[in-house]
């Protein structure tokens, strides 16, 4: 066995080169986020572990700065009220527009396929500032800005293109003979797509669907410009936390929302696989 | 004929589907654009609060100063603008143009009543004037107000390269003090591209070692590049701070290995590392993703084949790897560069004074200097660039390979 698998020296050392390099990259990646998820439980206001919480001395840990999310002074729980509700409202737009969209730009007889999908998909590239300034003159123009519905139209229209790409994807591999065969058993074509095609689809909506409540989720900028003292929402308050000053509790909503990252993860996950795997 | 009637039918049915949506994204995306475009060259502020002034004003001036209805009007429009809240933006528009105005023009607007009575009894506005202040004396102060009064203008434009007009109107280059823009353009692009290259360098073995690990192995580690893929940019660029700050766990380590000292602690935050480390840190999943889909595509066989040929690895990998997994190079490459030279909440954040890149300045213009046609204006040259590149990514790549996830 020892002597099947032996290498070259050379050989040998450039593949443990290679593993340590990508070692030190996947590091790279996920050491920022799992050190801030213990960092959150210091029971002392800094940011850096103390001797005591090395030695897991009990005493040093502490939930003091998950209890401080919930005191309502801190602003935490209207900003979450205000971030589902931009953030729902936006997904619902975005996955209604963005599958209906996605059921004309996968059919080959669409006109001006290519221009209509650069179109579409151009929020996802525009540098955010400019779409916050844009947003910003615009609304205001229009009495919106400083109001939820302003933000719900501004973060729809960043979500749309994820919707549009997902289900763009999903339909791809769409049997299309199936619409055929529903027509000949005498549905029309929107009970078409309600029984046969959407179900059928229905793993991408949902995770474009996801994609979408993600940008605005965690979307700051457009808030930034257009959002007034009412439209605080838990990105926004993350923001000034970091710029005047930087709480431990910032560590504790941080740490929430890495947990909510990965329910989302798992979830789209689970619908690519279930989307991939024939019905 | 019947044919041709039902792919007509189907067109219309295809676009009619996409149709709401292209409407919703004009009006709540590229409204706003086009509104953002139309303030970098209109600026009709000045032109509506003093438009008897301005009429005056053109024409030939005979010796240096405009005749007197310029004087008589700017007297009777400068108390109405004050009534309309008008006088501080065109003051601080015409202030832009000669500095030291801003004060001229409010004081002048607030004093003008009492200087009524004299007015009534005779005395021209020509000799009033300049007894409130004595820059209406100077022709300068009068081709401020020309110049600001104009309604379309590409002086933000000009500005945003660094470039203006002089008094005679012809284009000449900013004084050296104040060109900024270029520079700063430069410095984004210099960042790009090296926030680009250190994506591919740490992203493409990544990739590489993704794309060929057994099954398992590889959705393990794909699920640390897309954990952080996840994960709120704020909680990423916080999460930084805290690890690079001079009192950070990087900084706690190194002091402890001894390869610092305790008071030499490294600045690595609120800087230009700040902005690097941080930003290469939020693209490196779009430079792995697309790298990944397309390295899973290249059959394994090939590199065996390669080195039965009797290639050498690196040989191999140069000759028959690399060229295959070109394009997932360049789809990795443009999109982590097209989102870097628009980034701008890690800058804001980690960026520090060192560290700030264009989008910084068309915030610091709209929120603190509120010069918001330049604001404007350098958005949309950030735009163009964007633009392009995104043609680019088209031509090369296509946009519907665009792919954040």
């Amino acid at each position: 066995m020892e002597h099947s698998v032996r290498l070259p020296l050379a050989r040998r050392l450039g593949r443990r080169t290679y593993l340590t390099l990508c070692g030190a990259g996947f590091a790279f990646l996920i050491a920022p986020i799992l050190v801030i998820v213990p960092l959150s439980f210091n029971a002392e206001p800094y940011f850096t572990f103390t001797e005591g919480m090395l030695r897991l001395d009990p005493e040093a840990w502490s939930l003091r700065w998950y209890e401080a999310i919930l005191a309502p002074e801190n602003g935490w729980g209207a900003a979450l009220a205000n971030s589902l509700l931009i953030g729902v409202a936006a997904t619902v737009i975005a996955t209604i527009l963005g599958t209906t969209a996605a059921l004309g730009l996968a059919s080959d007889a669409m006109p001006f396929r290519r221009l209509a999908m650069g179109l579409l998909l151009s929020p996802m590239v525009t540098p955010i500032i400019i779409v916050g300034v844009g947003a910003f003159f615009f609304y205001s123009s229009l009495g919106l800005a400083q109001t939820h519905l302003g933000l719900i139209l501004a973060h729809a229209a960043l979500g749309a293109p994820f919707v549009v790409i997902t289900v763009t994807a999903t339909l791809a591999g769409f049997d299309h003979t199936l619409l055929r065969a529903a027509a000949s058993l005498g549905a029309g074509p929107f009970t078409a797509f309600r029984r046969v095609q959407l179900p059928l689809i229905a793993p991408g909506v949902a995770s474009g669907a996801l994609f979408a409540f993600a940008a605005s989720f965690d979307e700051v900028v457009i808030v930034l410009f257009m959002g007034g003292l009412e439209q605080r929402t838990i990105p926004r308050q993350m923001w000034s936390g970091i710029r005047e000053q930087i709480s431990p509790t910032l560590l504790a909503v941080a740490t929430l929302l890495i947990v909510f990252a990965l329910v989302v993860l798992v979830t789209v996950e689970w619908l690519r696989r279930r989307g991939e795997t024939p019905a | 004929m019947k044919l041709a009637s039902d792919r007509t039918a189907r067109k219309l049915r295809a676009g009619g589907l996409a149709l709401p949506l292209v409407a919703f994204v004009f009006l709540s995306f590229l409204a706003p654009l086009g509104n953002l475009l139309t303030r970098s060259v209109h600026e009709p502020v000045v032109a509506d609060a003093l438009p008897e002034t301005l009429r005056a004003l053109e024409g030939k001036w005979s010796g240096g100063l405009p005749p007197e209805a310029a004087f008589d009007a700017i007297a009777r429009e400068l108390p109405a603008a004050r009534e309309t809240r008008q006088i501080g933006p065109t003051a601080t528009r015409v202030n832009r143009r000669e500095s030291g105005m801003r004060s001229v023009i409010v004081k002048t607007a607030r004093r003008i009543a009492r200087f009524e009575s004299r007015a009534e009894a005779g005395e021209p506005w020509r000799r009033l004037l300049p007894e409130i202040d004595e820059a209406w004396e100077r022709p300068e102060s009068w081709q401020a107000i020309r110049a600001a009064g104009e309604r379309f203008t590409d002086r933000h434009y000009l500005n945003a390269v660094d470039l203006d007009r002089d008094a005679s109107g012809d284009v000449v280059r900013q004084p050296a003090e104040r060109r900024i823009y270029v520079s700063l353009f430069l410095r984004t692009l210099a960042v790009s591209l090296g926030v680009t290259v250190l994506c591919l360098l740490i992203g493409y073995p990544l990739a590489h070692l993704i794309a060929n690990a057994s099954a398992s192995t590889s959705r393990m580690l794909l699920l640390l590049v897309l954990v952080p893929f996840w994960t709120s940019l704020l909680v990423r660029t916080t999460a930084w701070i805290v690890l690079l700050q001079q009192q950070g766990a990087v900084n706690d380590l190194l002091v402890w290995i001894g390869l610092v000292a305790d008071d030499a602690r490294l600045s690595m935050i609120y800087n230009m590392t700040g902005t690097f480390v941080a930003m290469t840190h939020v693209l490196l999943p779009f430079m792995v993703l697309p790298l990944y889909s397309v390295m899973r595509s290249i059959p394994k066989v090939h590199m065996d084949a390669a080195a039965s040929l009797g290639a050498k690895p690196t040989q191999a990998f140069l000759r028959v790897y690399w060229p295959q997994s070109l394009p997932g190079v360049a789809a990795g490459s443009l999109l982590v560069f097209i989102l870097s030279i628009g980034y701008y909440i890690t800058p804001a954040l980690v960026g520090g004074q060192s560290g700030q890149l264009i989008s910084n300045m068309i915030a610091h213009h709209m929120q603190t200097s509120l010069n918001w046609g330049l604001a404007a204006a350098l958005g949309g040259v950030l735009l163009l660039a964007v633009l392009a590149l995104y043609l680019i990514y088209d031509r090369l790549v296509g946009i519907d390979k665009l792919r954040l996830g």
